[in-house]
């Protein structure tokens, strides 16, 4: 009784009005997100492009990330480095980030430094010059950050593997910073045809957030990007994951202390779902099992029986193509791997059978309502939210119904998809299984094969 | 939820830089704002029972965060490391009349969100929650409960303290762990900062619950915290807030002052084996403390070093002109007594020694001439253009003002930050890391496959 008070004052006083979201689109196809926060004199400005490593393939994985490193080092314009130097002088913070179904770049500037911003970015989107020393260098680089992330990470590695097992044709099989021996053979012709390729306005999504005028932003970015021509970027196969046939499972055995398990099934995302409730379905049974402490693998799991030292259930909603919803953990000390995989099994088995209570239900929407505000207090994150969803093909209108969606959910719904997804035919394990850490791992690298 | 998930969904993002998100995501504390325009006018006040409070109220979003700082980080540790951490930790395991599944549900059926965090100097008590005020109450109450009436319950405290040793066995995997646990240790010695935040695993093993109450007892005290506030409150109700939230406090003593840090009377090196396929290098020296008399010098020069990322020395030698390293970097860690002075990297084994020889060579010239007229001026511009960025949100406020009260520092310190940055010349640059950091007596950490 009184939980259902709650939720009817959380109805009844936290609707804030949502800042409009206002959407210009070039001649040239490029689109315009602009969102107004007046709160600091400040501004975000990201540029989302289509393009990731799930639009890569075999052979040159790795491809993107590489080429978002060389975005930086020149154009016929400005040289290797100058676009950073430009930034930091106007006091502003950049970088960017790929990941499978986007490439972003971003600055953060104070609100009248933004033409600064638009200039070097229409400048990059089309005139970079791709020097074969500065290649060779930054190639160099991300095969040393590849190390740093990957190969000296354990569970990083294990994960590579799971991810690859469960996948067999879906591009979502491939690392996002690409396998060492196609880094390693890269060559800057690869990047030069893939930034022809995909680096276009109309391949790209230009999002602002700040103390801005929208209409004002529009006329910048008209003038910035306006006249830079459409390219029509080559059509990718959809490369549709088969349907699994049978529990896969691997091990991993690299020097390590600790021991990890991670578990996978196959599930569709909003993008690709018959049934768009189901997408929303699975997002709320993630957060029951986790995402809070007070959902079932750290109240149950970590706190109750005392089986893991730490628990996760995750699933991306706003993937481009099907997806994986995943459970992954630590044994506590005293439990093995198999106790603790057996634990998670009789979760997902709980789900299947028995209905989520409507507590459950009420706390996670109460979050949501919660997180609709927090999530106001980063305009950084705001623009982050629209970008992916107009690079993956949802739109940024998608964030906006989500509560509603969340809201919609039910105790049902929730035990359907767990029935129709979470079954053993369809699921990959990945077990860390740990070595003494003064084993060696120099068997465990194939010599590098470079050609030329 | 929304939030979790995107956390895990950033766990397979690739960034291209992570030197300076790096340099900051470590020392959270390191941030600096700045501006006389700050518009921040700190309000500041007592409690009843002695903690000293600052406020600055945030109208735009009907949300309020609370941080409550202690003088309880693991500097207070004793002879007990990980002791603070572990306390801090356990605060949430059981209060009053509620055991740890209750207070979990008090907090997320409202959305609300709670966490601990503890460093060398201080432990971190925050609070999120919507403004709505029987949302708020039921937050704050349960946050004022967790704060003054913990109760340590034994069973949860033989489950943290075996989690707690399963995180302390994954940091041994983990090259870069050891080598900050490793710096740390031979940078300080008999120094409180010496051991790790999170314990060592003899001193974990050893603990009772009986150390956790003592600890608490004598450290997590009226006198001994700040109480910071920023939100949609005026100050009434600010006030009313802090009242709530200290009620249950002991009034007890501030923690007495900490020993000086000795400077390091001769060169040291420790070379650690481990398994990987690259070698974390760290190189340092104690460094500085907050409010120190030559913080402005040593922070501009830094930023010029190692600090800024693209365009600092270390970056440029290491990665941009030789492709070394993915991450490389400088910083000082300002402390209640100084801090550390760590410039650090990770490269292939085989290229360790060339790049702790340039890492060497770029700090030698950099004591030695200090910063080119350029290098000053463009750092100047870079941190004073940038300052609005510090504080766009809440959530970087609320910190600021916990920092700045927690160590003494002048209120109007954001407001003069600017002025203090312009006014550091080349020369005070120069004589003061010739006066702080003395190339000779570096101790110089690393951990990798020692190259056969």
């Amino acid at each position: 009784m009184r939980r259902l008070l709650m939720l009817f004052m959380l109805g009844a006083f936290v609707a804030p009005a949502l800042a409009q979201v206002h959407e210009y689109n070039l001649d040239n196809g490029m689109k315009l997100l602009v969102r107004e926060d007046h709160r600091a004199p400040v501004v975000v400005s990201q540029i989302w492009y289509k393009v990731g490593a799930s639009y890569e393939h075999n052979g040159i994985t790795g491809v993107s990330h590489l080429l978002e490193h060389m975005m930086f080092k020149g154009t016929e314009k400005h040289g290797p480095g100058e676009f950073s130097r430009i930034i930091a002088e106007n006091g502003g913070r950049e970088n960017a980030f790929t990941s499978k179904d986007f490439t972003a770049y971003f600055q953060q500037l104070e609100k009248s430094r933004l033409a600064v911003s638009f200039e070097l970015e229409a400048d990059r989107m089309r005139n970079l010059t791709l020097p074969k020393e500065e290649f060779d260098k930054e190639r160099q680089v991300v095969i040393e950050e590849r190390k740093l992330r990957t190969e000296d990470n354990p569970r990083a590695l294990t994960y590579e593997q799971y991810n690859a097992a469960a996948f067999m044709t879906s591009p979502y099989r491939h690392p996002t910073i690409g396998w060492m021996n196609d880094l390693e053979n890269l060559a800057v012709a690869d990047l030069r045809q893939w930034y022809r390729h995909w680096y276009a306005p109309n391949n790209a999504t230009l999002v602002v957030v700040g103390d801005v005028e929208p209409d004002r932003v529009h006329a910048l970015a008209k003038q910035h990007f306006g006249q830079i021509p459409t390219v029509e970027p080559p059509a990718i196969k959809p490369r549709v994951e088969p349907t699994q046939n049978g529990e896969r499972r691997i091990t991993v055995r690299v020097p390590a202390e600790l021991p990890y398990l991670m578990l996978g099934y196959h599930v569709p995302v909003l993008n690709k779902v018959e049934a768009e409730w189901e997408a929303y379905a699975l997002e709320v049974m993630a957060g029951v099992l986790s995402g809070s402490r007070s959902a079932r693998l750290p109240s149950k799991l970590v706190r109750g029986q005392q089986i893991a030292a730490g628990a996760d259930a995750g699933y991306d909603l706003y993937a481009r193509q099907g997806q994986l919803f995943q459970l992954s953990g630590t044994p506590a000390r005293d439990h093995d791997i198999e106790s603790l995989e057996q634990a998670l099994l009789a979760e997902i088995e709980t789900l299947k059978n028995e209905l989520v209570s409507e507590g459950e239900l009420d706390r996670i929407k109460a979050q949501v309502v919660a997180s609709d505000v927090y999530e106001k207090d980063s305009m950084f994150y705001q623009a982050m939210q629209m970008g992916i969803l107009e690079t993956v093909g949802l739109g940024w209108q998608t964030m906006e119904q989500y509560r509603e969606k969340i809201n919609a959910v039910t105790p049902e719904q929730i035990r359907k998809v767990a029935r129709k997804y979470l079954r053993a035919d369809n699921r990959t394990v990945a077990v860390l299984e740990p070595l003494p850490l003064n084993s060696s791992l120099s068997a465990a690298t194939p010599p590098p094969t470079r050609s030329h | 939820m929304k939030r979790l998930n995107w956390k895990i969904t950033t766990a397979v993002i690739v960034i291209v830089v992570l030197t300076f998100a790096l340099a900051r995501l470590e020392n959270p504390t390191e941030f600096e704002a700045t501006d006389s325009s700050s518009g921040l006018a700190i309000q500041s006040w007592k409690t009843d029972n002695g903690t000293r409070v600052v406020f600055v109220p945030a109208p735009e979003l009907p949300m309020v965060d609370v941080r409550v700082v202690f003088d309880a980080g693991s500097a207070r540790d004793g002879n007990l490391p990980g002791l603070a951490k572990i306390t801090a930790g356990m605060l949430d395991e059981g209060a009053g009349d509620r055991d740890a599944d209750e207070l979990a549900r008090r907090f997320d059926d409202i959305g609300a969100s709670y966490s601990a965090s503890v460093k060398r100097d201080m432990a971190a008590f925050s609070l999120r929650t919507l403004v709505d005020k029987p949302l708020r109450e039921q937050a704050l109450s349960t946050f004022a409960s967790i704060l003054g009436e913990p109760t340590f319950p034994n069973d949860s405290f033989n489950r943290v303290r075996r989690n707690t040793l399963v995180s302390l066995q994954n940091k041994k995997q983990s090259p870069g762990d050891l080598a900050k646990d490793l710096f740390y240790k031979n940078l300080f010695g008999k120094h409180p900062y010496a051991t790790p935040v999170s314990g060592e695993e003899e001193s974990v093993k050893a603990m009772q619950r009986g150390d956790l109450q003592t600890f608490y007892q004598q450290y997590m005290v009226a006198n001994n915290a700040v109480v910071a506030i920023v939100g949609q409150l005026d100050r009434q109700q600010a006030k009313e807030l802090a009242e709530q939230v200290t009620a249950k406090l002991n009034p007890g003593e501030p923690a007495p002052s900490l020993p000086e840090v000795e400077a390091l009377s001769e060169a040291n090196r420790v070379d650690h084996a481990h398994p990987s396929a690259q070698t974390h290098i760290l190189v340092g020296q104690p460094g500085m403390r907050r409010g120190d008399r030559d913080y402005f010098s040593l922070y501009v020069g830094n930023h010029i070093l190692g600090g800024s990322g693209f365009g600092s020395r270390i970056v440029e030698t290491i990665r941009e002109d030789r492709g070394l390293a993915y991450s490389s970097y400088s910083y000082f860690v300002p402390q209640r007594v100084n801090g550390a002075f760590i410039m650090g990297l990770q490269t292939s084994n085989e290229q360790a020694q060339q790049a702790l020889a340039l890492l060497q060579e770029v700090l030698v010239k950099f004591i030695d001439q200090g910063p080119t007229k350029d290098e000053l001026a463009h750092a100047k511009k870079n941190i004073t253009g940038g300052f609005p960025l510090r504080i766009d949100s809440n959530k970087d406020i609320v910190e600021y003002l916990a920092m700045i009260e927690f160590y003494g520092l002048p209120h109007d310190y954001l407001d003069t930050f600017n002025e203090n940055v312009e006014a550091v010349s080349a020369a005070d640059i120069r004589d003061a890391f010739q006066r702080r950091i003395d190339p000779e007596k570096l101790l110089t950490v690393t951990v990798g496959k020692q190259a056969e």
